[in-house]
């Protein structure tokens, strides 16, 4: 009975704590201006289907996408036995659902080969990381926390499979001497290698299953919460990252309302805009990028796929689109934090232009869409650049001198380079 | 344009030649041999000419949305005023710009790319590879432009323009929609790089040579430029010829 109210206790906390955290990021993302995003559902949904459920952009890298939906696939299917522990937990029962019979067995015995699958990749992930160091896990911003970060995902992935196995061993030991409470159930067909290791008394299995248990349930319950602090958010926001993906082709760049309605009325001065909110042009601070591109970065996992194939990185320039991510997480964190402690109206005097995002970073930016095309949960760092940049040209006039003369050329002579508008037929004159 | 119009008369398609088209010296052969594919199959066409400005595409990936629209909105006071409907462009940068987001402003046509017009003529039956230079056999990479590729998802049409060659097609490493980007694009064709350990043209100019290529294949006034500077760096202007589309499918057909 104290068991039950201790495991009820924890999981009403533990709920409850990511529930305030999640809100606080929701609250956070809202921050961002509107975009509409609500148009063609069933296309969205397919979208959705597609790339998080399906993991379609995934493929274009064989090993990990391999190895990641053993991870995946594991995560979606060990849940079913997460809600029998929780049953269990409540209610005081052992292994509830085995009077499903041979399902029950082939269930376990699937969890167990997933568990086991999840582990090794887990392990691989690792030496990736680590050991191999392999170039897309390293970059200026991929120091301190975000390393961390990375390996307490794939540790605590596999203490908890560890011990998710080392519970159904003790558990099938306990079956094979048979102790009471322990039904026969369940097929091991993993964890059965572990049982000779085991020792043989029946109350120090008893003790070895049940901190297993506890364990095991307390440990994804903090792995709960870990989660918004984390870039092992990707899990959940995955989903609805892809669902609210922009479904136009990725060479269209949207129309500023704003600037037609000033542009019209300039060409056609009877021209009556219809009332807007005068705002900035472009973007400074995290609060000026839309809700999407704030979604998109707590999404990001920091693979860095977007950065391996950006031109400008790849060159040894300072850009890097999954700093462009990070950064723009880091710095709405912060405001978010901001708001908690001071109050909406609070201002830190910083903004994600300069302080975390330098005029180099952006106007490295070749526009090709590269990173967007290689991200596998559709985040879209381009835009957060192309919005910087309009802050940088329409509010600040603060375009590198070059790019200035192109500007003055098309302004002057309707062509970016210096030439007589008189000539642009010339070219049919010569051969 | 404006004497087929006095001469009361309407174009299948407007040749939006584009600024680099218009005065890019190596550009301009490239427009003059798009102009020749239609001329060749007797597709009625119609430029600007001096009517023509920059669609706003360097403005506008700049981040000046003001010169952007401003640009737009003449382009396409001209463009309705004349009842275009079709639209043919030289240069992926202006197909992107006024199919995808001239709309929005009041400007919808339909627009191709010279390199869907010749897919489109090949399937038809009006364009083939005979009468002129032979590239039978000769080894061509086609380097994706950003804007056709990623940008707008056309992958095949310049491919099946070189299939018809008979030529042998080599794909490089980086390629449709992992291509990598000439370095051109965002404006960046009208600034210095910035502070790095390579130029994108050199990286992208050695992995087509990777390829062991006679033609490297390009679709793009801009990806052009870079190209055929990165060749001129590596000194293999000799061996290896940078041609558009249009210019291979022109000389395949003895234009």
């Amino acid at each position: 009975m104290v068991a039950q109210i201790i495991f009820l206790v924890l999981t009403l906390a533990a709920i409850a704590l990511f529930t305030v955290n999640l809100r606080k990021i929701i609250r956070n993302i809202r921050l961002g201006k509107p975009v509409d995003r609500q148009d063609q559902p069933q296309k969205r949904l397919m979208t959705m289907l597609r790339v998080a459920f399906g993991q379609s952009k995934m493929v274009v890298r064989p090993i990990p996408a391999f190895l990641h939906f053993f991870v995946y696939i594991g995560f979606v299917i060990i849940n079913i036995e997460v809600l029998e522990i929780m049953i269990d937990g409540l209610f005081g029962t052992h292994r509830i659902f085995n009077g499903l019979g041979g399902l029950y067995n082939f269930l376990i015995g699937s969890f167990e080969i997933l568990a086991f699958t999840v582990w090794v990749s887990c392990a691989i992930f690792l030496i990736r990381r680590n050991i191999l160091k392999l170039k897309r896990f390293s970059g200026v911003e991929m120091k301190s926390w975000p390393k961390s970060d990375a390996n307490y995902i794939l540790i605590t992935e596999i203490l908890l499979m560890s011990a998710f196995l080392l519970m159904n061993a003790a558990d099938a030991k306990l079956q094979l001497l048979g102790a009471s409470h322990y039904v026969n159930a369940g097929a091991f067909p993993v964890s059965q290698y572990l049982i000779n290791i085991l020792p043989s008394s029946e109350s120090a299995l008893v003790i070895l299953e049940r901190s297993c248990w506890w364990f095991h349930i307390i440990g994804i319950l903090a792995f709960l919460n870990y989660l918004p602090y984390s870039k092992h958010f990707h899990i959940l926001f995955a989903f609805p990252n892809t669902y609210f993906s922009n479904l136009e082709p990725k060479g269209e760049f949207t129309n500023m309302a704003s600037v037609t309605n000033e542009v019209k009325a300039m060409l056609d001065p009877s021209f009556v805009p219809a009332e807007t909110e005068p705002g900035k042009f472009g973007a400074k601070d995290v609060t000026d990028l839309s809700w999407v591109n704030l979604m998109n970065a707590y999404t990001c996992t920091e693979c860095g796929r977007c950065t391996s194939v950006c031109p400008a990185n790849i060159t040894g320039k300072l850009l890097s689109p999954r700093k462009i991510m990070m950064d723009t997480r880091d710095r709405i964190t912060e405001v978010g934090q901001n708001i908690d402690k001071h109050g909406a109206e609070h201002q830190d005097g910083k903004s994600l232009l300069d302080d975390y995002i330098s005029r180099e970073e952006i106007w490295a930016c070749t526009s090709c869409n590269a990173c967007v095309e290689a991200c596998p949960v559709n985040i879209d760092p381009l835009q957060i650049i192309m919005e910087l940049r309009r802050f940088a040209v329409m509010e600040e006039s603060q375009a590198p001198g070059s790019i200035n003369a192109m500007m003055g050329n098309i302004e002057n002579n309707q062509a970016p380079w210096k030439y007589s508008p008189a000539d642009r037929f010339n070219w049919a004159q010569e051969s | 344009m404006a004497e087929l119009m006095a001469a009361g008369e309407e174009p299948e398609i407007l040749f939006w030649v584009g600024c680099a088209g218009s005065y890019d010296e190596r550009a301009q052969k490239i427009t003059r041999d798009i102009c020749k594919i239609l001329h060749h199959v007797g597709i009625k066409y119609a430029v600007l000419g001096t009517e023509e400005s920059c669609t706003g595409d360097p403005a506008k990936r700049a981040g000046n949305e003001f010169l952007f629209q401003m640009q737009a909105m003449t382009n396409i006071e001209v463009l309705n005023a004349y009842n275009i409907k079709k639209i043919v462009t030289g240069c992926p940068h202006c197909f992107n710009t006024i199919k995808n987001e001239y709309p929005g402003l009041g400007g919808t046509y339909e627009v191709i790319h010279h390199t869907q017009l010749i897919q489109d003529l090949i399937n038809e039956g009006k364009l083939k590879a005979e009468g002129g230079e032979s590239f039978k056999g000769k080894k061509i990479t086609y380097h994706d432009p950003c804007y056709l590729g990623r940008g707008n998802g056309i992958y095949e049409a310049p491919r099946k323009a070189l299939e018809v060659l008979d030529a042998q097609l080599v794909e490089m490493k980086r390629c449709k929609s992992n291509g990598l980007c000439c370095g051109a694009g965002g404006a960046q064709m009208f600034k210095e790089p910035e502070k790095g350990n390579k130029d994108i043209n050199v990286e992208r100019i050695d992995e087509a040579l990777e390829t062991n290529p006679q033609v490297i294949a390009a679709g793009c006034p801009f990806c052009m430029t870079m190209l055929s500077d990165g060749i001129k760096l590596k000194d293999k202007e000799q061996e290896v010829k940078v041609l558009d589309i249009a210019e291979i499918t022109a000389r395949a057909n003895g234009l």
